[in-house]
């Protein structure tokens, strides 16, 4: 378990090294992610699978990722003034985007599944 | 002998106390949440965050002395961003099948994700710098926040967006997807793990393993693209 920590604030310390050095315009966390993706599936063509360390780790993080956004949500307290003023439009913003998003996303899926099927005749 | 006010001045300024009530808010709310059935209108981050609100308001607790306590919880968002790449591992060979429908349905749906915040934000006018922070909302709280960041935005408010996204997502997903006459699970997870990342994934899982599935990898995969879609967005913005 402590490996695969280790694992995963390696990746993250690389991706952040990484976004720094080269100035590219994404999270280093995600570089990482990226990274440690391609690696996984290097170590399995080699034989080296599986990785029950770093499985370990990552599904204790995930398990309970919900956690881990509480303390950055209660700032909300903090922020009430801004969200005061604006909340009528932000909560319109807020809940058309996620429908709209939600609805295209679902019947895009379904129509590029239909279509590839078709095309290759899965 | 010190008095009970003395100790409460002394663990109200040390972190320990913050973290505690942090995790222990956490068990306890995911702990309702499992009792009524994983009911979406108890979802343990929204329950956790109110319950937080609350204490600190009425204990004048001003946000940076409880961050202090709590920052050890959400510096793990990091590493949990990196971890996403072990159930993308782990369901490579399921990804690989459906590898062009998952494709064409990441680019539109994490497109229509920011364009509707730009387009809509615009229609109600809201400020330049809200918006900023705005756009990055369906990606997970740790990518949208460096996102926000490295753009002047304000990071603590896409957290906050990016949470009420997520329990917005996992609130109507179910209900409305059932009017729409969907039954395929699969494209169902797809769609709320795009929207509202863990949070929508958590949901996903509640409702159906396959769901659950497809809600981790679009999660997964929205992280990624999110951050290539949103600077330039951004740049889109600010240049007009």
């Amino acid at each position: 378990m402590l490996r695969g920590i280790a694992t995963l604030l390696m990746f993250q310390l690389i991706g952040e090294s990484l976004v720094f050095l080269s100035k590219i315009p994404v999270p280093g966390p995600v570089v990482g992610l990226v990274l440690l993706f391609v690696v996984l599936q290097i170590g399995r063509r080699a034989g080296h699978a599986p990785f029950p360390q770093v499985e370990a780790a990552a599904n204790t993080l995930l398990t309970n990722l919900g956690l881990l956004f509480v303390p950055a949500g209660v700032g909300v307290v903090s922020l009430w003034g801004v969200l005061k003023s604006e909340a009528a439009p932000i909560a319109i913003v807020l809940v058309v985007s996620a429908a709209v998003t939600l609805a295209i996303t679902v019947w895009t899926f379904i129509a590029a599944r239909r279509y590839f099927d078709k095309k290759w005749g899965a | 002998m010190r008095s009970p006010v003395d100790l409460w001045v002394y663990l109200s300024t040390s972190p320990l106390i913050w973290l505690t009530l942090t995790v222990c808010t956490w068990i306890g709310a995911v702990e309702l949440s499992v009792r009524l059935k994983r009911n979406p209108l108890v979802n343990p981050v929204m329950t956790s965050i109110i319950v937080l609100s609350i204490v600190m308001t009425v204990f004048h607790i001003p946000y940076e002395k409880f961050f202090a306590g709590a920052q050890f919880v959400h510096f793990l968002l990091g590493p949990a961003t990196v971890a996403i790449a072990v159930p993308l591992y782990l369901q490579w060979d399921e990804v690989k099948k459906v590898l062009a429908p998952i494709g064409v349905a990441l680019a539109v749906g994490s497109l229509v994700a920011v364009l509707s915040v730009m387009v809509l934000g615009w229609l109600v006018g809201l400020p330049r710098d809200v918006l900023i922070s705005f756009l990055p909302k369906s990606a997970t709280a740790g990518v949208a926040m460096a996102i926000s960041s490295s753009l002047g935005g304000n990071p603590s408010l896409t957290a906050v967006l990016v949470i009420l996204t997520g329990i917005t997502g996992a609130l109507i997903v179910t209900p409305m997807m059932n009017r729409m006459g969907i039954r395929d699970y699969a494209a169902r997870g797809f769609a709320v793990g795009l929207t509202s990342h863990g949070i929508g994934t958590a949901r996903a899982y509640d409702v159906d393993p396959t769901a659950g599935l497809f809600a981790g990898m679009a999660m997964a995969l929205n992280a990624i693209a999110t951050s290539i879609i949103v600077p330039l967005a951004a740049r889109l913005l600010l240049g007009s």
